[in-house]
């Protein structure tokens, strides 16, 4: 039985009363999924009733007729509700958005049904919403976009320079990612957590790890949780730099997106030297580290080189007026649908949400390395990008700290979840919160896995700050957001 | 505005001469794919075999002292088969570069004869001169692909100096560069894509999912590569690839530089 994750069996008819309540305290939902326990469905409502309290799985077995959606509650649920619907057949009554999200309902069998085989016949819905008027008109844009961009589609409908509605299409490049871990042993399942969305390719194998670790009741050696955090805080500062970069970009910046897309570079070679790849994979193991790694003689050097030229290209970025202006005041998010709407990491951060797992939740060496979250208010693209670059110099801080921590020592300790078991693991990735809940089959290996991605809550918070603005205002919001596509389809 | 032109200029190039001079690739550090070094297996060791999560290698009589043959085209380069060898069998390496022309090649087979390639390269050379047209298709990745896709525009590999550049439409490209596991979603954008480029034209893999199916190969709405769809000119696995690496196809591409796999031997 999992230590970080309490388990709440519920009735189906006391879910509306636990989750108003969860709501009044404070509390928030961090997701909802299926699986299956003993052939029986079963849907997990995993609920996060504040910081330092241990997460909490609602666990109801799932009635003939399905479940009440309980989207009307809490919105953030809604995309969850709609595709256990689309993958494991579930019928969610009363659904406010009741159309397929994932995959058209086809002929098929829900794919990750137990025993269903082969492909799925249909591709990814475009739900598009009723938009009447004079005038109106619509245009698609993708999902083949400019340059090199990860696939999605989007339907502006609009008059003029205004954007009455916006309809992303998106899984488009789902993979079906989580049934891959199906039948994998606990260490083998690491190479496919890696590669679900590789730019963050080390929180999602923390985050995997920690759900085995968590099931197994083991804990690394403390050289491996200092190792894990001074990885993670690289991953966070290559993807902040690149954030800028396309930021730069998006404002027409070219100066100041080269220097991000340089600095990006030198720290995805810094990295190549320190592990042995330029987006951090192969490295971890349930228990700990696959190997023991050794820190570049230079390193302290080049981080300190890499920080100094950071620092100096935010501070030209926020001296300049014309970039600052196309930030300010556009795509705003309010801190209410950032919540209802389940927005995270340094997005729900800019509208005032004050919320961070590596603080609230410390896991790896976190509970050392407390990070000072960087938080403001006005959820317009300028918090975002300053919420960014807070962290961003807070990386470099904890990158330091964590050398520090790096003691002498073992790199992993012997990790084996019994069969049957059950594990939760998190990270705060770059992007913002990410699960995994895992659950292993009689032989302990992989029976069920789940991941709740950032890009996923992103995406689906994203379109409320585009309805009704301006065209022009559109790349740069996206750009401000910093979504991953790969990893909301996964 | 000025105090960034100011900036740029005051930083000079960072651009790498390679790979027109010098060996400065960037990729100091960088693990490669593994290799089957000369030796004896224990017997009826499948260790490698086993924990090997693309199937990316088995054995072949007289392929090698051992019989272990890899299938680079297969390959995610995640060195568990490296990790749990008992023997000095199979080695980590630092080798990237692995553009082939044909499939076949990242494969172990009695050398292959390939006029077609040697052909390709002519027609190639003739055609674009010295500059080459891209347009990217990601046909479901993990966005690793991307990442390093981009980097290539990034100061240091500055792809533009090699007369190679990104274009919005199909209709002026010269090569289709197709990442990601081919879902079945992205079908139709693909071939449309395709469709609308101009003849003569080119398509390239690029990473293992595009080459073979990769780590999502198997999943209910993925393929089992590129070439099941399209006729591929290059074939470049990785997971993801690194810029040097897919520079170094792109100029297979153009003729200007070799292949450095062949018959699924590292050279
Ligand atoms: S390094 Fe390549 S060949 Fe070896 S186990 Fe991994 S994918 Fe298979």
């Amino acid at each position: 039985m999992s230590g970080q994750v309490q388990m709440r069996p519920m009735l189906v008819d006391d879910l509306p009363t636990a989750l108003n309540t969860l709501l009044a305290t404070g509390g928030r939902m961090q997701m909802a999924y299926a699986w299956f326990r003993d052939g029986q469905p079963q849907v997990c409502y995993l609920a996060a009733p504040g910081a330092g309290q241990a997460f909490e799985c609602w666990s109801v077995a799932v009635p003939a007729e399905g479940l009440p959606s309980l989207a009307p509650i809490a919105p953030l649920l809604g995309w969850y509700e709609r595709e256990i619907q689309d993958l494991v057949g579930i019928v969610f009554r009363n659904h406010p958005e009741p159309h397929p999200l994932v995959l058209e309902r086809g002929e098929h069998t829900p794919p990750l049904l137990p025993g269903a085989e082969g492909v799925v016949t249909t591709t990814a819905p475009h739900a598009l919403p009723e938009v009447e008027g004079e005038d109106i008109q619509e245009l698609d844009f993708g999902p083949v976009r400019a340059d090199v961009l990860e696939s999605a589609q989007f339907r502006f409908f609009y008059i003029g320079e205004r954007i009455l509605r916006y309809q992303p299409r998106l899984f488009l490049k789902h993979r079906g990612m989580e049934r891959r871990f199906q039948g994998l042993t606990p260490e083998a399942g690491v190479v496919v957590a890696e590669r679900v969305s590789a730019t963050a390719s080390l929180a999602h194998a923390l985050a995997y790890c920690q759900a085995i670790e968590d099931a197994a009741d083991c804990e690394p050696p403390p050289r491996a949780q200092a190792w894990r955090c001074l990885l993670a805080e690289l991953e966070r500062i290559y993807n902040h730099l690149h954030y800028f970069g396309h930021l730069a970009d998006a404002t027409t910046l070219k100066v100041g997106q080269a220097q991000g897309r340089w600095l990006e570079e030198q720290t995805k070679q810094l990295l190549a030297r320190v592990c042995g790849s330029r987006l951090p994979m192969n490295l971890l193991t349930p228990g700990g580290l696959r190997r023991d790694l050794l820190l570049p003689d230079d390193f302290a050097g080049q981080l300190a080189a890499i920080e100094k030229e950071t620092r100096h290209y935010l501070d030209m970025l926020s001296d300049t007026s014309s970039y600052i202006d196309r930030l300010q005041a556009t795509g705003v998010l309010s801190q209410q649908v950032a919540f209802d709407k389940g927005a995270t990491g340094p997005i729900e951060r800019a509208s005032g949400l004050d919320r961070d797992l590596r603080r609230d939740h410390p896991y790896a060496d976190y509970a050392a390395l407390v990070p000072e979250i960087a938080l403001r208010e006005a959820g317009d693209a300028l918090a975002r990008a300053e919420v960014r670059a807070d962290e961003l110099r807070q990386s470099f801080a904890l990158v330091k700290g964590a050398v520090d921590r790096l003691g002498a020592g073992e790199v992993c300790h012997p990790c084996a979840p019994e069969p049957g078991s059950f594990g939760l693991g998190w990270a705060e990735s770059p992007r913002g919160s990410l699960f995994y809940a895992v659950s292993l089959d009689t032989q302990a290996h992989l029976a069920w896995a789940k991941i709740k991605s950032p890009s996923y809550s992103n995406w689906r918070v994203f379109p409320f700050t585009v309805h009704d603005t301006n065209m022009m205002d559109y790349a740069i919001n996206e750009a401000s957001f910093g979504l991953s596509v790969a990893g909301c389809d996964r | 505005m000025a105090l960034w032109t100011l900036f740029g200029l005051r930083k000079g190039s960072a651009s790498t001469d390679w790979p027109k001079a010098g060996n400065n690739h960037g990729q100091q550090g960088v693990w490669g794919m593994p290799r089957v070094l000369d030796g004896a297996c224990a017997d009826s060791c499948e260790a490698c075999i086993e924990v090997c999560p693309t199937q990316a290698i088995g054995r072949q009589e007289k392929a090698s002292t051992s019989g272990i043959v890899i299938d680079y085209g297969r390959c995610i380069t995640c060195q568990r088969c490296v990790e749990v060898c008992p023997e000095p069998v199979l080695q980590a390496t630092d080798t990237w570069a692995l553009g082939v022309r044909n499939r076949d090649d990242l494969r172990w087979q009695a050398a292959l004869q390939t006029p077609e390639a040697a052909e390709l390269g002519q027609r190639i050379q003739t055609r674009f001169q010295r500059s080459l047209h891209i347009r990217h298709v990601d046909a479901g990745s993990c966005g690793g692909c991307e990442s390093e896709l981009q980097a290539l525009n990034n100061p240091f590999y500055n792809l533009h100096r090699l007369g190679i550049f990104f274009t919005a439409s199909p209709r002026s490209a010269d090569l289709l560069l197709v990442t990601g596991a081919l879902t079945r979603s992205m079908l139709g954008p693909l071939h449309a894509a395709w469709e609308a480029m101009p003849e003569p034209r080119w398509v390239m893999a690029i990473g293992t999912c595009a080459v073979s199916g990769g780590i999502a190969e198997g999943g209910y709405t993925c393929g089992h590569g590129l070439n099941e769809e399209l006729p591929v000119d290059v074939y470049l696995p990785g997971c993801p690839p690194n810029p040097a690496a897919i520079i170094h196809a792109l100029l297979l591409l153009l003729g200007r530089s070799s292949q450095r796999v062949h018959a699924g031997r590292l050279t």
